[in-house]
């Protein structure tokens, strides 16, 4: 088996990683958040006397658990190369069904069964239509936006449902130490049952992305879809579970704001996608797919929250804090093509 | 490593180099591209820049182009430094670059192809149409090509749109003219038609780096040589005095047995049997069978439906009709993934599309389709990754900085062993190579030659789609011709021959 030789050298040692774990997270955009939410952090109690009290800090959760776990299975989809632009409505679908079956009588597992189901019957579409059918996400997204909503608001009009029962406002309302077997400290008096959902959430989509073949497949199809089909991935079915995740964390989402609302009106939680695309985005996650990661999620939703609420604190009215999502998106969206523009004419 | 060898001359002649690079170095994260390289280019003649790929030509070139700065070193332009900041710098120092695949504009006229970006203006201030006709009608005049300067470019043929292309590298003001493998993708009859353009060229006086793979190219249009390999200056001079073999070892730093490393395998039984395989468009009614051991070729002209054929056998698209039988047992591949749980691979002719996830470091790619045996109940364990993708890199000689480096980092060759190394991570039973060497240097291309015999050794089938002829002839087992979509014949090694299968292939009976 010779076949070109003088001298055949031993086989080359190729090292695991050229540098150290430790030295690549120190230059990562997601040290970079947390030294921003630290900053947004010290900046908000010193411009507010307000801001440091446990009640205010945990009500301020409210501005981002929801939309945060839509977030998370959204990061895993816009990896993927996906988007979802219905989230919102889909929100307003399974919000105006549990309505009904509250109506009709219905307790709360019903309802909360009612909500999970919507929202994984929408994903299942979204994912259908894409995953199957082969149709790029956003227009079939931006499609299922209007009819998600649409239905809604034929069910509704101008009327609202409410009437949930009294246990259903647990989710949006509810704190740890309403739980009986809970441990009774002082500090789960401020703790919100939402504050926990956010943490198992943001716990089980980044073991599933950073932990999992399935997340690496995610990442695979999102670089290049081809090569990830050429190599076995089964792409198809990946993106469709990965629509199932979103709109069942949609309807999860669902859940917890119709119950902190107490009611259901066509308009509930409009304008939400882009937030929470805003959000993956802020978190580091490449609008063009590939890469992006659930911690740098995490702190991207804290940051949104913090930034809100303390620009409530000041008394800064809704459309400034709009105008200044829309600055935000575009900022985060520009800013790693510019820091990548630099690095390679630093390099070059 | 080191080997004996002709020192680099001083150059004949008493001319005087017009462009001279002392000293470059660049150096990329894991990477040093260049270490201390020298070239020189002379007026009038024709120097030919030669390396394997990785062996720093192309970053060499961006330097000279103003793309890349370089670390160290000086460029010297009739005996003054210089130093190019940008693409702009470089061409306002009289520097110009043909390239593979120029960019050009379909809606737009050949002339304002050649002068997009300095077009000539009038005093106002508007496009000069009249000068920029009459300019770029003469260009195309001095490189003899018969194209009226008002032509849309879409209405051109591939050659003529190529003959623009150099058209616009001349319409600067240039003393150095860099071809960057400028015959790529072009036939024999357009190759001559541009080495016409080259003799030309050296009549005007200018420079010119000829960069190109092939032997009879260089041989045939250069009057100088540089030898790079791994980024480093191995040898110069004047290509009359230097023979072939001189310039290979250079290159390699080994010398290369011409001939393949075919061994004679025992041939054992029957492993796959295709049967009628037939698609409505690309290929139609291909039966065969395929042994343990046994290297199968699969020629043809590029369009016969040989690599549409292979990606239905891999479940990329299904055919019409057909059967397939795996060690006797029917097997339905819908997807490509039943194919390699069958134990059907397939390493794909286009390398960073469909071979592999190119931003993705070595390891995850190895480990991407055995992501069941690097896991244990669907978690990833990152140390059997390693281990899994450094078994691989081993075996196939890859060369790369670290397994965590993407896999565009690496060179063609290298990106090839990965693929491949992928693959035979899944342990397969039948391995389809689609132009397994293409674009990849020789000494990769001789190890990928080996690593074939080695693997049919071991009972692995192998079939080789190839369009180059000794690559067939030297590791075939047995050859299946395909022409527009059908079988032309299968001939045993005893009865090939260069002339029956392109006579088969082109229908020249």
């Amino acid at each position: 088996m010779t076949a070109l030789v003088v001298d055949t050298p031993p086989p080359r040692r190729i090292p695991d990683r050229l540098s150290t774990p430790f030295r690549r997270l120190l230059g990562s955009w997601e040290v970079l958040l947390l030294a921003v939410t630290i900053a947004i952090f010290i900046a908000n109690s010193l411009a507010s006397p307000h801001f440091l009290d446990p009640w205010n800090l945990s009500d301020a959760t409210y501005n981002f658990t929801e939309k945060a776990m839509i977030a998370f299975a959204m990061t895993l989809l816009i990896i993927s190369g996906e988007i979802d632009l219905s989230v919102a409505a889909i929100i307003a679908l399974a919000s105006t069904a549990m309505g009904a079956a509250a109506q009709a009588g219905f307790g709360t597992p019903a309802l909360v069964s009612v909500g999970l189901g919507v929202g994984l019957l929408c994903g299942a579409f979204n994912g259908l239509l894409v995953a199957r059918v082969g149709l790029p996400s956003i227009v079939v997204t931006i499609g299922t936006m209007s009819l998600f909503r649409g239905i809604a608001q034929i069910v509704l009009g101008d009327q609202a449902y409410g009437g949930y029962p009294a246990s259903f406002a647990w989710f949006g309302q509810g704190y740890m130490s309403d739980f009986p077997w809970w441990p009774a400290l002082p500090v789960f008096e401020v703790i919100t049952f939402e504050m926990v959902a956010f943490v198992c959430v943001a716990l089980v989509f980044g073991i599933l992305l950073h932990q999992t073949a399935f997340g690496r497949r995610v990442y695979a199809i999102g670089n290049n879809v081809f090569a990830a089909q050429f190599s076995g991935i089964p792409v198809e079915r990946t993106k469709f579970v990965l629509f199932l995740l979103t709109g069942l964390m949609s309807g999860f989402a669902a859940v917890c704001l119709t119950s902190r609302l107490g009611s259901t009106r066509h308009t509930i939680a409009a304008g939400w996608e882009l937030e929470v695309v805003t959000m993956a985005v802020l978190g580091g996650v490449s609008i063009l797919g590939g890469s992006g990661t659930i911690p740098g999620v995490v702190l991207a939703a804290i940051v949104m929250g913090l930034v809100t609420f303390g620009l409530g604190l000041l008394n800064v009215p809704g459309i400034v804090m709009s105008i200044f999502i829309g600055l935000l998106l575009i900022l985060v969206i520009a800013l790693p093509i510019v820091f990548h523009r630099i690095r390679s004419r630093a390099a070059a | 490593m080191t080997l004996p060898m002709p020192a680099a001359e001083p150059f004949a002649g008493n001319d005087v180099p017009i462009m001279e690079m002392r000293g470059i170095s660049k150096a990329f994260p894991g990477v040093k591209a260049l270490d201390d390289v020298e070239i020189s280019l002379h007026a009038g003649s024709v120097t030919a820049l030669i390396g394997e790929n990785g062996a720093g030509k192309s970053t060499l070139v961006k330097i000279l182009t103003g793309i890349y700065q370089p670390d160290s070193g000086e460029i010297v332009i009739d005996g003054r430094p210089v130093q190019f900041g940008s693409a702009e710098a470089a061409i306002r120092g009289g520097i110009t670059a043909i390239h593979q695949e120029t960019v050009l504009f379909d809606e737009l006229s050949v002339a304002e192809n050649i002068f997009l970006g300095h077009v000539p203006r009038t005093r106002f201030g508007l496009v000069n149409w009249k000068a920029m006709n009459a300019r770029a009608a003469a260009l195309l005049h001095s490189i003899d090509a018969p194209i009226s300067p008002y032509t849309r470019l879409k209405d051109l043929s591939i050659a003529q749109r190529h003959l623009v292309a150099i058209a616009r590298a001349l319409s600067v003001e240039a003393r150095v003219v860099i071809m960057d493998e400028p015959t790529a993708a072009l036939s024999h009859k357009e190759v001559e038609d541009l080495f016409r353009i080259i003799e030309r060229l050296k009549g005007q006086g200018k420079a010119i780096l000829f960069i190109s793979h092939k032997f009879e190219e260089v041989y045939g249009v250069a009057d100088r040589f540089a030898v790079f390999r791994d980024g480093r200056s191995i040898g110069s001079g004047l290509l009359a005095q230097t023979s072939q073999d001189q310039i290979v070892r250079m290159m390699v730093g080994r010398s290369v047995e011409h001939a393949f490393p075919k061994v004679d395998v025992a041939i054992g039984s029957t492993v796959l049997k295709v049967s009628g395989y037939s698609h409505p468009t690309e290929f139609d009614d291909i039966s065969f069978e395929l042994r343990r051991g046994e290297i199968f070729g699969i020629y043809g002209l590029v369009g016969a439906g040989r690599s549409e054929f292979c990606q239905a056998l891999f479940g990329v698209t299904r055919p019409s009709a057909g059967t397939v039988e795996l060690e006797g047992r029917r097997i339905d591949v819908r997807s490509p993934s039943d194919a390699v749980a069958a134990g059907i691979v397939y390493v794909p002719e286009e390398r960073g599309r469909h071979g592999a996830v190119l931003q993705m470091p070595i390891f995850q790619n190895i480990s991407m389709p055995s992501l069941s045996r690097t896991t244990r109940a669907g978690f990833l364990r990152q140390a059997e990754e390693f281990a899994m993708a450094r078994r691989y890199a081993e075996r196939l000689d890859l060369r790369a900085a670290a397994l965590s480096v993407p896999v565009g980092n690496l060179s063609g060759g290298n990106q090839q062993k990965v693929v491949i190394g992928k693959w035979l991570a899944t342990k397969p039973k039948v391995i389809i190579l689609d132009e397994p060497t293409k674009g990849i240097d020789i000494g990769s291309k001789a190890a990928v030659h080996a690593f074939m015999s080695e693997l049919a050794g071991e009972g692995l089938s192998v079939i080789m789609v190839s369009s180059e002829l000794p690559e067939i002839l030297g590791m075939s087992d047995r050859v299946l011709v395909m022409r527009e979509g059908r079988m032309a014949g299968t001939w045993n090694r005893a009865d090939l021959d260069a002339e029956t299968l392109v006579r088969a292939a082109t229908g020249n009976a």
